[in-house]
């Protein structure tokens, strides 16, 4: 075998356990719920994409700060990928979720406190993006994206902390003091649910592993030249 | 030493403020006409969201329109002159509080105007103006720092529009439920985990702006 399965063994396990969680949550016996029915599957596709999302943006925030304690480059690549693959969970999240809105509640979107802190993390991190490309300077502009990223993820974590607790009452579940659903998840759910949460954000991380080795390959190249 | 500090870089913004006003008129321009051509399209306002609506987006803009000359006025040489002397902490107190200032005043004009050309809906005095000082003050701090991220760039106006408009927008949702329940008879009680949020936001944010300026200054 030519890959280096030592090194490697959890990018196989990732992409089984989401094989298995794809399989198994149509398969596995749904819970008689009032108005999601069937529906309710979507929870290890959803959920599961918001969380991937979340555990990305928590990346990119770490490595942020560490740019900023030690001001090595390689660790602003690194955040600023993990951001570019943040948004496309984040986005395939939202029309996950519009697919489900329009089937359970006849409409893809609506004035929700949490649809709201959705739509606004997504358009911080564009921002973000826009941010980056308005500078050149490679030194600046990793100091400049570091800062907002710390100062937007802060404020957006107080935000859809605090907002959605205050608005009580809303169509979507986990709203109005309880966590979420996770904890009133049927067992037989909960099997497919935490392996599904595991194997996608193993698929994440990869992709992020291959973007950065992408960007850092495209450097040595435009530097060589 | 830093309460000094931020005294007198205070004292130094009013001063250049009063003597070319150059941010003031462009705010005065501003929010004079936008609220007339509100008045010449709706007479009056009877409808409270409408009221609510026109108010908070014509404070957005001159909020935005404000703050972003904060950074720009000054030349290389001079800022390189004020590198030396205050430290980044104190500039950027001093800036958050002086925008605050130039908020309130704005915030006073654009609803004297409102007042005056399209009547007062207003119900609860005390809860409208409070909402609206911590919606200044809120205003203040988030745009300062993002106007201090965005001078480092080239583009200036549409980069802080961009920036801010993510973090504004839910401060203003809050700022928003609170001055519609003033226009509303509403009281001091339903609204006071309000007003406890966005007290938290104002202190989460100069927090933030104190820790993270000096990584933006140290060109």
């Amino acid at each position: 075998m030519n890959c280096d399965l030592k090194k490697n063994w959890w990018k196989l396990l990732g992409v089984l356990l989401v094989l298995y969680s794809v399989i198994a949550g149509f398969l596995v016996p749904a819970p008689e719920l009032p108005v999601v029915h069937e529906s309710v599957r979507n929870l290890f596709f959803h959920v599961v994409m918001w969380f991937t999302m979340m555990v990305l943006f928590a990346i990119s925030l770490a490595y942020s700060v560490r740019f900023l304690l030690r001001f090595d480059i390689r660790l602003d690549q690194v955040a600023s990928q993990a951001v570019n693959t943040g948004l496309f969970f984040g986005i395939v999240g939202i029309i996950t979720g519009m697919e489900w809105a329009a089937f359970t509640w006849g409409t893809p979107w609506t004035n929700d406190p949490q649809l709201n802190g959705a739509a606004v993390t997504i358009m911080a991190y564009l921002a973000y993006g826009v941010l980056r490309r308005s500078v050149d300077e490679e030194s600046k502009r990793a100091r400049i994206s570091a800062v907002y990223n710390i100062f937007a993820f802060v404020l957006l974590v107080v935000f859809i902390g605090i907002l959605p607790r205050m608005a009580a009452g809303s169509l979507h579940p986990a709203t109005g003091g309880s966590p979420s659903t996770v904890v009133t998840m049927k067992a037989a759910m909960r099997w497919v649910f935490y392996p599904a949460l595991t194997g996608w954000i193993l698929v994440a991380l990869w992709i992020l592993q291959l973007r950065i080795r992408y960007t850092r390959l495209k450097d040595l190249l435009y530097e060589e030249v | 030493m830093l309460s000094s500090e931020i005294r007198h870089l205070i004292l130094k913004d009013i001063k250049l403020e009063l003597r070319q006003r150059y941010a003031f008129n462009g705010i005065l321009l501003y929010v004079i006409s936008t609220v007339f051509v509100c008045f010449l399209s709706f007479s009056t306002i009877i409808d409270l969201p409408a009221w609510n609506a026109l108010f908070w987006i014509i404070m957005l803009f001159a909020a935005v329109n404000a703050v972003s000359k904060s950074f720009v006025q000054e030349n290389i040489s001079r800022q390189l002159y004020y590198y030396s002397l205050a430290s980044p902490q104190g500039i950027i107190l001093a800036k958050i509080i002086y925008n605050f200032l130039l908020m309130t005043l704005l915030a006073a004009l654009c609803l004297l105007a409102f007042i005056i050309l399209m009547g007062s809906l207003i119900t609860n005095y005390m809860l409208f103006i409070t909402a609206l000082l911590l919606g200044c003050f809120g205003f203040s701090s988030v745009l300062t720092l993002v106007a201090a991220i965005a001078s480092r760039t080239n583009n200036n106006f549409a980069l802080i529009a961009i920036l801010s408009f993510p973090i504004v927008l839910p401060l203003m949702l809050i700022l928003m439920k609170v001055t519609l329940s003033a226009l509303n008879q509403g009281s001091w009680v339903e609204n006071s985990h309000y007003a406890i949020a966005l007290i938290l936001i104002n202190a989460v944010v100069v927090v933030l702006s104190y820790i993270l300026f000096p990584y933006l200054w140290k060109e």
